[in-house]
Formats: C-alpha cells, structure tokens, sequence
C-alpha cells in the first residue's frame, strides 16, 4: 500500500535516506515487533520506533510504574506511578503516533508463553532485567527463526548485539546467539542487579536508542546487519568497542547435534 | 619464559605457556560472570583449555550484564 499524504510528511526524514526511502518505510509500517521488558532500555526504544512508525509493538511486562523507575525510564511521568507498565507505554507510544498499534502482554514472560509470543512477531527487541529471561528468549527466538536485538545495561556498561542463529554465516556456521556470549546462566545473586548495584539512566537512554536503531536496520535492509559481534559501550572511558562473536561449537542450540525443544 | 600482553589496557607478564583457561585462574576470574575477549573476538567458552596467549595478545574480560 502506498503511503497517505500525512506520512509521507511525518516519515519525510527516512524518506530522504536512501538506504530507507518509501519502500523503507512501508516496511517499518508494516513490521511486528515485541519488545521484552516495558522498563529503561524499553522506554527509548518504544519511543523511537513508535516515532519511526513500525506499524504493530508488542510489550511484554508485568510490572507496574514506581518512583524509583522514573530516574531513567523515560516513557513514564509522574501520573503513571502504580499502573501497569505496558498500559502507560502504549498511552506514551499513541501520543507519537497513531500509525502505530500497540499490544499489550501485561504478563511475565516465561518458559511456557515464550515461543507462542515470539512466533506473533517479525523481530524481538529484548531488554528485560534478568538473565533468567534473556535465556527464555534467546532460545525462543532460535526455535522460532526470529531475529533478537538484544541490549542490556549494568552500572556505566552497555552491551548490544544482534542474534540470527537460526542463519548460517558464508562459511556454513551458524550465526551466534546469546549462549555463545553467556553459556550458562549465571547463579542466581552472583552478578547483581541494576536494583542492587545502580545504574546511569542516560546510559540505558543511549543503549535503548541503539537497540531502536539496530531494529530499524534490520526491518529496513539499512546498512550491516550487527549479527556475528557484540558492541561494548564503556560509559567511563566513552569507549565503543565493536568485537567479534563467535559460533562456539558446545553451543546446545546450534552445535553438533543441535538439540530439539519440545513445544 | 615471560610474554607481554595487553589486559583491560595495561600491560600485562605472564609466564608462558598458558592458555586462557590458565589466564582466568591466575587473575581468580570465574568464568561464569565474564567473557574473554582477546583480540577483539569473544574466545568460545568450549575452547578456553587450548586457545594460547600469546605474546602481544590484546585481552579485554568482558563482565556480564543483564539488566535493563
């Protein structure tokens, strides 16, 4: 479908870019994403894309909106505190923009929901707070052939990267997931938390609106895909450090024999 | 004998041979809650016991992250 009179005004700016251009934004237009976490890293990147017009954003959370969410959770003001998350996200989106439909799964995520959720979407943005659920996902993603944009934060340090291990490289192997950078999950209490060790909320600003960028990337064709490294963002030093990540052979998922997951 | 390596920026003398597996012992890492980064590639988990370091290597311990 053609773009109406009053998009090709409110995206003229993707518009112009010749990696995006029209056909660029029909495709952000007519993408599904779900986003894994409604909290700080979400926030940028529901804003963005919900500005940049990906036409269907689901968010899975169960939370509710509280006071100390507020120093870097940028989609929520003062009248949200105590509402659920994906209610007040969906109202911050519909302010942007009215292309935009958003879903919400006012739910936890879970070993149970994961596949048939990700299985509704074209791309999974994850930035949810725990590790536990990052694994849900990633294998989630994997079974279900879904590109994973995944983002997390940690007191000044930010890592990104984009998992497609569904896909093989040029040379047969099978593109990295987030096992192959986290082989196990590690125990319970021995990384802390954000809520345990702090966190800078403009760092999950700048890793949320990378994520939101990485997405549109993908949706659009836009450039190299960041599928196969991991970018570092040390906030301390303000150093990037964009790194290869590897296949690594014991991988459950993808090494040899890859194992099957049961629906 | 003693080789030189960059690690998390300084420099660094280790008596060789070791490999990366060595490495994290010596600095007492659990290799849990970090990944090892040498020479701008994350060294696969699996491979720790024979991938060397090496005179010059530039190592970085990624710690893990999974807030958001």
């Amino acid at each position: 479908m053609a773009l109406n009179d009053t998009q090709l005004e409110r995206y003229s700016r993707h518009i112009l870019l010749k990696e995006i251009g029209g056909p660029g934004q029909r495709k952000l237009l007519d993408a599904r994403v779900l986003l894994v976490g409604a909290g700080a890293l979400a926030s940028p990147c529901l804003l963005y894309l919900a500005a940049a017009g990906v036409g269907t954003i689901g968010i899975v959370d169960d939370d509710i909106v509280s006071l100390s969410n507020l120093q870097r959770q940028i989609a929520y003001g003062m009248e949200d505190l105590g509402a659920p998350k994906v209610e007040r996200a969906a109202r911050a989106a519909a302010r942007i923009n009215p292309d935009v439909k958003i879903v919400p799964h006012p739910f936890r995520l879970t070993q149970d929901n994961a596949r048939d959720l990700v299985a509704r979407y074209d791309l999974v943005a994850d930035g949810c707070d725990n590790f536990e659920t990052r694994f849900i996902v990633n294998d989630a993603c994997h079974f279900e052939k879904v590109t994973l944009v995944s983002a997390a934060v940690g007191r000044f340090d930010g890592q990104l990267a984009t998992f497609k291990s569904h896909l093989n490289d040029e040379n047969g192997v099978p593109l990295p997931n987030y096992r192959d950078l986290v082989p196990e999950m590690p125990e319970p209490g021995s990384i802390p938390t954000c809520e345990e060790a702090g966190v800078v909320g403009a760092l999950t600003g700048v890793m949320g609106s990378l994520q939101a960028l990485e997405v549109i990337k993908e949706l659009t064709g836009a450039g190299e895909s960041l599928a196969g490294s991991l970018l570092i963002y040390d906030a301390l030093e303000t150093r990037f450090r964009k790194i290869r990540l590897r296949h690594d052979p014991a991988n459950p998922l993808t090494g040899r024999p890859p194992v099957s997951m049961a629906r | 004998m003693a080789i030189e390596i960059r690690l998390n920026g300084e420099t660094a003398s280790f008596e060789a041979p070791l490999t990366v597996l060595d490495l994290l012992a010596r600095l007492e890492l659990t290799p849990g809650k970090v990944a090892v980064e040498r020479n701008l590639e994350i060294v696969p988990r699996s491979s720790y016991g024979e991938t060397p370091v090496e005179q010059g290597d530039r190592f970085e311990i990624v710690h893990f992250v999974g807030g958001g």
